[in-house]
């Protein structure tokens, strides 16, 4: 299918006259970077910009590094780069193994962690391991620069904290420095394409610290503080677990449509905070779990 | 319109484009390579699988402007001095029946076996879980990919 609409196309060569575009359309102007959420929505005509403005020229947004205790990933790095980043594998595991159950590799070879969080679709696969690791989005536009936190990025579906003349430049998701594990399961129909039918994400330190996210259950993806508090310190057994899901139903609020009903979401929400819970302690007492083969 | 250029199966071709031009459909309607095949039309089945600077994409999710000055590689370009020992091996095993996902399937083959020449079967279904086959089962599919790691490999044709 063609796409009906007309739009102008620029590549900037600077960070710059990028930003300037944004202003100038205002609002107009669309980003294109891995396009894979964007030329869907091109083709159907539910978003019908003027400029599509290519940021892939802009080498300053490449960024993949570690600095000051911090994973910085810019607006440009793709899925399949996180998938085969040594430095990711080394700093933060929990990254690359959700990146990997993002699409195939056909997909992950130009999709972008930063489009994927600006198309801000309920299930997004990137939005729990952001969300246990406290990430902060860098947005920049000629009004200035300004750091959002993931836990006010999310807005409703498809909507994010971006006004419309800023561009994200990176994002930054600080280690801890104590030991850590996280872990990210999803459930999906099948492997290689499937959105998130429902997904945890939790992150276990050495101090007993947990963190809970939830995506594809609610209409942003979002963190449990009822259920963090719950652990909170505590070592897991059996009965801590029942607890835990035992507070799951009121904590995520999803809906039943054409991939999943309501009870089963909520049912294997409970099934998945426990496996993942039980992968994160399990890897950080360094056993070997196969995290990609938990449900 | 704008003037680009690719480098398409090894030889430079100078085109005329619109920004919203799909790349799925110059290839197919402009350049004359029928291989990437239009199946979903939205990023889900890889029937319109292209190599774009050596990496499988989706042609149908790219646009054709974005790829100006870019190496673009379609089962043409592959088959183009023979058939690849993967091919020869698709063929051996009648690893097709209708053959519409064949060119997609053949691209992400393709490109994981020059990265990876002995893969495992995890490897394989892993690089073909965009790849969405209504006819074999992917039995036949795998089979043949594992064998011209196996027996091809970094000295065969890929
Ligand atoms: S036609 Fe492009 S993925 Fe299906
Ligand atoms: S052989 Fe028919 S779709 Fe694969």
């Amino acid at each position: 299918m063609a796409i009906s609409h007309e739009f102008s196309y620029e590549k900037p060569a600077s960070l710059g006259s990028a930003l300037a575009l944004l202003t100038r359309y205002q609002g107009q102007a669309k980003i294109l970077a891995g396009a894979t959420d964007l030329a869907v929505q091109l083709k159907e005509g539910t978003v019908t910009p003027q400029c599509l403005i290519d940021i892939k020229g802009l080498s300053e947004l490449d960024t993949l590094a570690f600095q000051e205790g911090q994973l910085v990933i810019g607006a440009n790095v793709t899925f399949q780069a996180l998938v085969h980043s040594d430095l990711v594998r080394r700093e933060l595991p929990m990254l690359g193994e959700s990146a990997l159950t993002v699409a195939s590799i056909g997909v992950r070879n130009r999709a972008t962690i930063a489009g994927n969080i600006c198309s801000a679709v309920p299930s997004l696969d990137s939005a729990p391991v952001l969300l246990v690791y406290d990430a902060v989005v860098v947005v920049t536009s000629e009004r200035g620069t300004r750091e959002v936190p993931i836990t006010d990025w999310f807005k409703a579906p498809r909507r994010t904290a971006l006004a419309a003349d800023e561009l994200v430049v990176e994002i930054r998701i600080p280690v801890p420095a104590v030991r850590h594990r996280g872990v990210y399961v999803k459930l999906g129909r099948y492997r290689g394409e499937d959105l998130a039918q429902a997904g945890v994400g939790v992150m276990v330190t050495e101090q007993n610290e947990y963190k809970v996210a939830f995506n594809a259950v609610g209409p942003v993806p979002l963190r449990s503080a009822k259920l963090e508090a719950l652990l909170r310190g505590r070592t897991l057994d059996d009965a801590l677990l029942k607890q835990a899901r035992a507070e799951v139903p009121s904590e995520i609020s999803p809906i039943t449509d054409i991939r999943a009903s309501r009870e089963y979401r909520i049912h294997m929400c409970q099934v998945m905070l426990e496996r993942a819970l039980r992968a994160a302690t399990g890897l950080l007492a360094g056993k070997s779990i196969d995290v990609e083969h938990l449900v | 319109m704008k003037k680009i250029t690719y480098v398409i199966n090894g030889e430079a071709r100078h085109l005329h484009v619109e920004p919203n031009d799909v790349l799925l459909d110059v290839l197919r309607d402009k350049l004359g390579l029928k291989s990437p095949k239009c199946g979903c039309d939205r990023g889900d089945c890889g029937a319109c699988a292209v190599l774009l600077d050596g990496k499988s994409v989706r042609s149908c999710l790219i646009l054709a402007i974005e790829c100006d000055g870019m190496a673009i590689e379609t089962v043409e370009g592959i088959g183009q001095d023979g058939l690849s020992a993967l091919q020869e091996k698709f063929i051996a095993l009648n690893s097709f029946q209708c053959g519409f996902c064949a060119p997609g399937v053949t691209i992400s083959a393709t490109e994981l076996l020059r990265n990876n020449p002995r893969p495992t079967l995890d490897d394989v279904k892993e690089a073909l879980s965009g790849n969405l086959c209504r006819c074999t089962g992917y039995t036949p599919i795998i089979e043949a990919v594992l064998q011209a790691g196996n027996e091809g490999g970094e000295h065969g044709k890929l």
